[in-house]
């Protein structure tokens, strides 16, 4: 990180924890408990930004994946495969909230619906973009051919979410477009989205920042080694 | 317009005159759907009730693990005697490359389906004529051989050629497998046209797209 970027960076930084603060208070302090579900219905503050925030990594992944092919710059692929790792931990997370969610509401851990089965094949997908990284032979190939994979694995999400969606559906229909959410609720949610968009801006800045630094020393060795 | 398909024809044909006298790809394939076959035959048993709910699944996982197999062969016998450089000397647009191995790999898989899928219908005791069955697998089978053929050319490049393909193949290729197990369903339980056409319209729409997509995506995965 230069230090053109120092005020911003600090500025998310200050944002970031503001925001997770008063997102931690009014989850569990200041919403109220939703009257059918009870309290394991507090999951859902997490879950669904966490979801939606790991749908933008992927989109961006797809975006930085195209640039990369395009521009054969080095932080094109460190923005791609900073986004992916953060979109893998945090679908892994909605993986995990969404189960522990399910068990005591709907009584079972998991269903073939549209949009689990969708999440389980986006995170497949991704996990394939790292292991390719990780097999490849060499740096140059690893970038070529994850960016590859965030394009092609992208289009196939919405494929993948219409084919399951005519399959069967359970997943809880999503009340928060057509309106059903109390106030205090949509604000905690909004809170919530803010809080998670930040953290992943955040990390993936860092991560990506590490990357192309890394990319540069090497570069750097190399060429003093000739 | 014809100067390409005479290469895509070429390419093609180099494969099928390979495989016609060594046989290698495609008897692999159907040993091992085959074997698929025999073991889901022995896991569900003998109850006719389950085997109407089950059976388009237990096909699709013959043909889909079978496809599998067939598709790491497609470029694996390419980089094995360094052909793959001679197929990059050759002045032609990569796509082409894609299009040619891509018409070897959907005839391969197609031949093995054909094969497949009467000895399935006589194993599990369902009609063996289904002319509706043809379509589905041909739709299915393109699909699987546009994104197959780009990831093979993928996954043969990185250090672990065999567990690369299946990782990466397998997710994308879901609406596809969905898709054809439940348009295949009607079929065999001798139901209406009607009940698989979304089903079809799906798995055409899937063909579409990935064959587009691939064919702009090829390049960069062969480039040097």
């Amino acid at each position: 990180m230069n230090s053109n970027h120092t005020l911003r960076n600090s500025i998310l930084w200050g944002l970031g924890f503001a925001l997770m603060i008063a997102a931690l208070y009014m989850v569990f302090v200041y919403v109220p408990t939703e009257k059918h579900t009870g309290v394991v219905q507090r999951i859902f503050y997490f879950h669904v930004p966490v979801a939606w925030v790991s749908f933008l990594a992927f989109f961006i992944t797809f975006l930085a994946s195209i640039f990369y092919l395009w521009k054969r710059e080095i932080k094109w692929d460190a923005i791609a495969c900073a986004s992916v790792e953060v979109g893998v931990i945090f679908t892994t997370l909605v993986l995990i909230t969404g189960p522990i969610w399910a068990k005591p509401v709907w009584g079972i851990w998991w269903t073939w619906d549209a949009r689990l089965t969708t999440s389980l094949v986006l995170w497949l997908i991704y996990i394939a973009y790292l292991l390719v990284r990780s097999f490849a032979t060499e740096p140059t190939r690893a970038a070529r051919y994850s960016a590859v994979i965030g394009i092609v694995g992208f289009v196939d999400v919405p494929i993948v979410f219409i084919t399951v969606n005519l399959w069967r559906t359970q997943h809880p229909t999503a009340i928060i477009f057509e309106g059903g959410l109390a106030p205090p609720m949509l604000m905690t949610l909004l809170v919530c989205i803010a809080a998670f968009t930040v953290l992943y801006i955040l990390l993936v800045i860092q991560s990506a920042g590490l990357k192309t630094m890394e990319a540069d020393i090497k570069r750097l060795r190399s060429m003093k080694a000739e | 317009m014809n100067k390409t398909f005479t290469k895509i024809f070429a390419i093609f044909w180099k494969d099928m005159l390979t495989e016609l006298r060594t046989k290698e790809i495609i008897v692999s394939v159907l040993v091992f759907a085959l074997l698929v076959l025999v073991v889901f035959g022995f896991t569900f048993g003998a109850g006719l009730e389950i085997t109407e709910m089950v059976a388009p699944g237990i096909l699709w996982v013959a043909l889909t693990f079978g496809g599998v197999i067939g598709l790491n062969r497609i470029f694996a016998v390419e980089k094995e005697n360094s052909r793959l450089e001679g197929l990059m000397l050759c002045p032609v647009d990569r796509a082409v490359i894609y299009w040619g191995k891509l018409a070897g790999s959907f005839t391969f898989m197609l031949a093995v389906a054909f094969v497949i899928t009467p000895i399935f219908l006589a194993l599990f005791n369902l009609p063996v004529f289904l002319p509706r069955l043809a379509l589905i697998i041909i739709l299915a089978t393109l699909g699987f051989a546009a994104v197959g053929t780009l990831f093979s050319a993928l996954a043969v490049n990185t250090r672990a050629r065999d567990i690369m393909l299946p990782v990466l193949f397998l997710p994308v290729v879901v609406p596809v497998i969905v898709s054809a197990v439940k348009a295949t369903g009607p079929v065999l339980a001798g139901g209406p046209w009607g009940d698989m056409l979304t089903w079809l319209q799906i798995l055409i729409a899937f063909d579409i797209i990935y064959l587009v997509a691939a064919t702009l995506v090829f390049e960069f995965v062969v480039e040097e």
